[in-house]
């Protein structure tokens, strides 16, 4: 780049380092044959009933903006959705914003929210967007580090340690990616506590939360004192498979959401109808076939798992999203190196753990959004690399023998729920 | 273990082994053998096939819907001329339905020649059936749920956040 040109580019931008997934994504797309266990987004295309909803409504003519907020019948699909699920209730008419997946909500919570030099604790490894973003926002990140033994779980005790008079927000991503660890409701409550105490504001990205494996998801506002003093972000991009739509919404106290709508307004106008519309149906009738995919989830999970601890990796059981962090240091390697050996050896990509933060290293992050061929296929090759790099397979596996691979790397998606 | 999650898994994939199954509805071998067992015996589980494309095989084969009114008999009403009908290796379904006529009957030949043949002289004139329409397939879109020629891959980005 010429250097005068990016001189004049924003110091905030020009020094933000680039994502540690892009530069790994650069290295998968120039090798051939790949299975990628790297995809952060599901195998399953967006069940038929949802896309058919939206060429109806292409058919129909809605193809104009919205009001800012959002369709208020998505906003009060959303809300009865809510109080079903979790008994919080908010006002579809001013405690609801639709936005551009969960993504621009993170966003708009924080640019309302964070003050210049206002610092915001993060636990970590963390999803790559939340540090960056806060940056941006103009606010001071602080890192909370959590480690397999404590089972990636933040504890209320390193909030409270972590507090300073210029502490603002805590942001929470349970079910968590890239760990797949999810909070229980006794945890939340010391949280909350803390939360309360110290009069924190909470933004908690709960865009997993309908993909739980172990009993249901507690929603932060739904525990005491929290509903005013949350901003619940979701969407429809896991639980739907709606990654491309790009829809989501935030939920808060009118205030917050007010002030979000107000940037919102000027910055997106609306978001896009049509995926609006294929939201409202995913509220309506997307019950069951979210369901079937979280069942099918959940029979990866147990494979993946038990491909680890045959191979001799450490792994944490995930009890959500559609991640397994397991450890790689017994094989002597960092992260990084871990995974351009394991792409350069055996064509299986995962992500490094660092890239999610500093306290990600020893370990990389396996999406098992993936099909069970291509599953079966990569925790083979992977146990290949494992052992050659010395670990000791712990027993002998009972399940070497490759489901039926199709072509590798071509898995074809969508066989459950199309 | 949750027999009808096993059920889901094998009427997807009847290949996968007790092993495989075992880890992922997270239970015992024994287990998982015994149940398949039982609903073998118990024919719950009725055969374990393969879904062929005979057109990519190679191999012509023609089949039909045959619409097949019927005279109810006393006693056992439909079930008699239906079960007669399932003898036929010919016949690969057949179904009572409601509406304009009372089984379904679906036929699979070589040739067409052979299909009317067998419809005309087979099956029109087992006693109790009263008329018979033929409609011949001219292509199949979809079967048992798979779709023939689909053309959605994946087209996900190799590594995404
Ligand atoms: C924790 C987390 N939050 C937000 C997002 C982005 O979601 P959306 O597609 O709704 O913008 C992702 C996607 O990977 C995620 O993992």
């Amino acid at each position: 780049m010429n250097r005068t040109w990016c001189e004049r580019i924003n110091p905030v931008v020009r020094d933000m380092p680039p994502s540690g997934i892009r530069r790994f994504f650069d290295m998968v797309a120039e090798t051939k044959g790949v299975i990628s266990l790297g995809v952060g987004e599901p195998d399953f295309v967006t069940p038929w009933h949802i896309r058919e909803a939206c060429i109806y409504s292409l058919e129909k003519g809605y193809t104009m903006y919205t009001s800012n907020s959002g369709l208020l019948e998505l906003r009060c699909a959303i809300a009865r959705d809510l109080a079903e699920t979790y008994g919080v209730t908010y006002d579809p008419r001013s405690e609801i914003l639709v936005t551009v997946g969960v993504s621009q909500g993170l966003d708009l919570a924080l640019r309302a929210l964070v003050c210049p030099g206002d610092e915001v604790l993060i636990p970590e490894p963390s999803y790559v967007s939340y540090a960056p973003t806060v940056t941006l926002a103009g606010g001071k990140v602080v890192s909370l580090p959590t480690g397999m033994e404590q089972g990636f779980c933040l504890r209320a005790h390193q909030v409270e340690a972590a507090i300073t008079p210029r502490t603002k927000l805590l942001l929470l991503c349970y079910p968590n990616n890239p760990t797949g660890a999810v909070l229980d409701r006794k945890t939340l409550l010391e949280i909350a506590e803390v939360a309360v105490a110290h009069d924190l504001i909470v933004i908690s990205d709960e865009i997993y939360d309908r993909l739980t494996y172990d009993g249901q998801h507690t929603c932060l506002a739904s525990l005491p004192g929290m509903k005013e003093r949350t901003v619940l972000l979701n969407g429809f991009s896991k639980s739907y498979a709606m990654t491309g739509w790009r829809v989501g919404y935030a939920c808060g106290h009118g205030d917050f959401i007010a002030a979000m709508t107000k940037i919102h307004q000027y910055t997106m106008l609306c978001a896009p109808i049509t995926a609006q519309m294929a939201a409202l149906e995913a509220l309506k009738n997307g019950r069951a076939g979210m369901e079937r995919m979280v069942r099918e989830y959940n029979r990866r999970r147990h494979l993946v798992l038990h491909a680890f601890r045959d191979m001799g990796l450490p792994c944490f059981e995930p009890k959500g999203a559609f991640y397994a962090f397991p450890e790689i240091r017994v094989t002597g390697l960092t992260s990084e190196e871990f995974a351009e050996t394991l792409l350069q050896e055996e064509k299986v990509a995962v992500v490094p753990g660092n890239a999610f933060g500093a306290s990600g290293e020893g370990f990389v992050r396996c999406s098992y959004a993936a099909s069970l061929e291509d599953l079966g296929e990569a925790m083979r090759r992977m146990a290949q690399m494992v052992r050659r790099r010395g670990v000791k397979p712990r027993v002998i596996s009972t399940t070497h023998r490759p489901i039926p691979a199709r072509e590798a790397g071509v898995s074809v998606a969508g066989s459950v729920c199309s | 273990m949750n027999t009808l999650e096993l059920l889901e898994l094998l009427e997807d994939n009847a290949r996968l082994t007790p092993e495989e199954i075992a880890v992922m509805l997270q239970a015992d071998v024994g287990e998982v053998r015994r149940a398949i067992k039982e609903l073998e015996q118990n024919k719950t589980i009725l055969k374990y096939m393969t879904l062929v494309n005979w057109e990519k095989a190679g191999e012509e084969k023609v089949s039909a819907l045959i619409e097949v009114r019927i005279t109810p008999q006393r006693d056992v009403g439909f079930d008699g001329v239906a079960r007669r009908i399932c003898r036929f290796p010919e016949v690969r379904s057949v179904r009572l339905m409601s509406g304009a006529y009372d089984l379904a009957v679906f036929i699979e030949g070589r040739t067409m020649r052979e299909v009317s043949h067998f419809v005309a002289t087979k099956l029109a004139t087992i006693e109790g059936v009263i008329s018979t329409t033929t409609h011949f397939v001219l292509k199949t879109y979809k079967q048992d749920g798979v779709i023939i020629e689909d053309t959605e891959e994946d087209r996900r980005l190799m590594v995404s956040p």
